[in-house]
């Protein structure tokens, strides 16, 4: 856990200072220059907003963080499949994977009113839009991971008489997975997003839906606060799955570090 | 049909043409071997001799267009995990330990990954690999990867075992070390060995017999018996029989004499 600790420190330590050093900066210039909170308020003030209505910014983050998680899986179990069936059938490869690949030039807010006149209302529509923001990156990557297998090692597997299914299990999968976890941390951030642009196109609840009614109604810090939650979200997903990856293919890092450095 | 007394393997009238965007290569022509058990032989030629064109179609990965091989077990057609087949890249799985890499062979065929890398084990001190059971492939050395890619070909467990180059990468030590396990496991193991090399040297201090290709359409240029006494010591390279051997070897592989024999296609 130290450890764990002590690299996120390596990782992110410089650019945590120079944020801080950035929020000192806004916080005096709001400050000495007497900007009004509701054009610009000072992250003091924004501190104070998210804790002093603490229940109402849980209750949405609930909201959100199910559409994300929900639509992240989702999209993860669909992109996977069908680039398993792309990789495996050519046939459908040259079929299907056009059609994806056009399909993501059509933007997701035009999409995303639609899905309420079709869905409704709810938190299906959300769904949905999130899903169709993430599982692009997931497809695309885990297509490229399980074609970018080395032709000897095939070889070798072919002389050894293994059969497809034996190459696939133990090499094609397993040689993926580097690709399949890039295309995951995009997609993670993505899938905030996603929920949010759900929820600014109509709904009654969510961090999305607290932005858009927060401005109109002059409560700039609390959208701004909605904000810092909703960066904060997407953050800690994209740590979470970078740590699954951290544990489940320790062999990529050692073969990144290379020979001559023992840990 | 030529006799199966005795013969790992036996090529008769094979050629191999390539059609790309409607012109035809041929890559080899008229290949006849008749490679016997337990024999090393080399297969010597300049790049693009389609030694490697030569090695695929023995292991089965590639067919030839024309012509026909027979081997031991009968059908011809099923050569897949007959033959074993080891690239010049060590072809290691990075995720797997040294252990787990060399078990492939035997997890392939089904057996228990636990009996596997008890088998495994029992092996690794014959290959230099004792105490690195559990490295992964990125924590070694270019040699120790080879060794490990040794052992998982020798754990196919088929009489016959074809090498591409497999020295071809490392540095001219760790290569004469490489040679002599590989030496050393050919007389242990009782393999038949076919080793293809652009080393003359190499193809001297291991072979019995050694084929000459010629650039392409690569056909056999020349056979040449190694008859040096085993077991060979570095003497060897001071044995007049080896100098006369290295002179005729170069002297075919000269790109002049083998640019005269270019017939194009």
């Amino acid at each position: 856990m130290l450890k764990l600790i002590y690299r996120l420190f390596k990782f992110y330590g410089l650019s945590v200072m120079l944020l801080a050093i950035l929020i000192f900066f806004w916080e005096l210039c709001v400050r000495y220059l007497d900007i009004p909170e509701w054009k610009l308020p000072a992250p003091s003030a924004i501190l104070s907003e998210l804790l002093n209505n603490y229940p109402l910014f849980l209750t949405h983050t609930k909201v959100t963080a199910f559409e994300a998680i929900v639509g992240f899986l989702i999209a993860l179990m669909l992109g996977t499949t069908l680039a398993l069936v792309i990789s495996i059938s050519p046939l459908l490869r040259r079929a299907i994977y056009p059609i994806i690949i056009a399909s993501q030039t059509i933007p997701t807010i035009v999409i995303a009113p639609l899905l309420l006149i079709w869905i409704g209302y709810g938190v299906t529509p959300k769904v949905v839009t999130v899903v169709l923001l993430t599982f692009f990156p997931i497809v695309v990557s885990t297509v490229d991971g399980l074609r970018s297998v080395d032709r000897d090692i095939i070889r070798v597997m072919l002389t050894t008489g293994a059969n497809p299914f034996q190459i696939f299990i133990k090499v094609r999968l397993p040689a993926s997975l580097p690709s399949v976890f890039s295309g995951m941390k995009i997609s993670a951030t993505f899938c905030v997003i996603g929920a949010v642009v759900g929820e600014w196109i109509g709904s009654s609840e969510g961090l999305g839906y607290l932005t858009r009614v927060s401005v109109p109604l002059f409560l700039t810090a609390r959208s701004f606060a909605a904000v810092l939650v909703l960066a904060l979200m997407g953050t800690s997903f994209f740590l979470f799955i970078s740590l699954i990856e951290l544990k489940l293919l320790k062999w990529k890092q050692i073969s990144e570090i290379g020979f001559n450095r023992e840990s | 049909m030529g006799t199966l007394n005795n013969s790992a393997i036996e090529v008769v009238d094979l050629c191999k043409d390539y059609a790309n965007e409607g012109r035809v290569t041929t890559v080899l022509s008229q290949i006849n071997l008749n490679i016997k058990a337990n024999e090393f032989v080399s297969i010597i030629g300049p790049s693009a001799s389609g030694k490697s064109t030569l090695l695929n179609i023995l292991a089965g990965l590639e067919e030839p267009t024309s012509g026909h091989l027979v081997i031991p077990t009968g059908n011809h057609n099923h050569r897949l995990g007959q033959i074993a087949y080891m690239p010049q890249s060590d072809s290691l799985l990075p995720w797997r330990s040294v252990l787990d890499n060399a078990a492939l062979p035997l997890e392939i065929k089904g057996v228990k990954r636990r009996d596997a890398r008890k088998t495994i084990l029992s092996h690794l001190e014959d290959f230099g690999l004792a105490g690195f059971a559990h490295f992964l492939p990125a924590r070694l050395s270019g040699g120790m990867r080879q060794r490990v890619a040794l052992l998982r070909t020798i754990m196919t467990e088929t009489q016959l075992l074809l090498l591409d180059e497999p020295f071809g990468a490392l540095d001219a030590l760790t290569r004469g070390e490489m040679q002599a396990i590989l030496n050393r496991l050919w007389s242990d193991y009782k393999k038949t060995i076919v080793l293809v090399t652009h080393d003359i040297d190499e193809a001297i201090i291991l072979s019995d017999k050694i084929y000459i290709l010629s650039p392409r359409p690569g056909h056999i240029v020349k056979s040449l018996d190694v008859t040096l006494d085993r077991p060979r010591t570095y003497d060897a390279f001071k044995d007049p029989a080896y100098i006369k051997l290295k002179t005729e070897l170069l002297d075919q592989l000269k790109p002049s004499s083998l640019l005269g024999e270019n017939k194009g296609t």
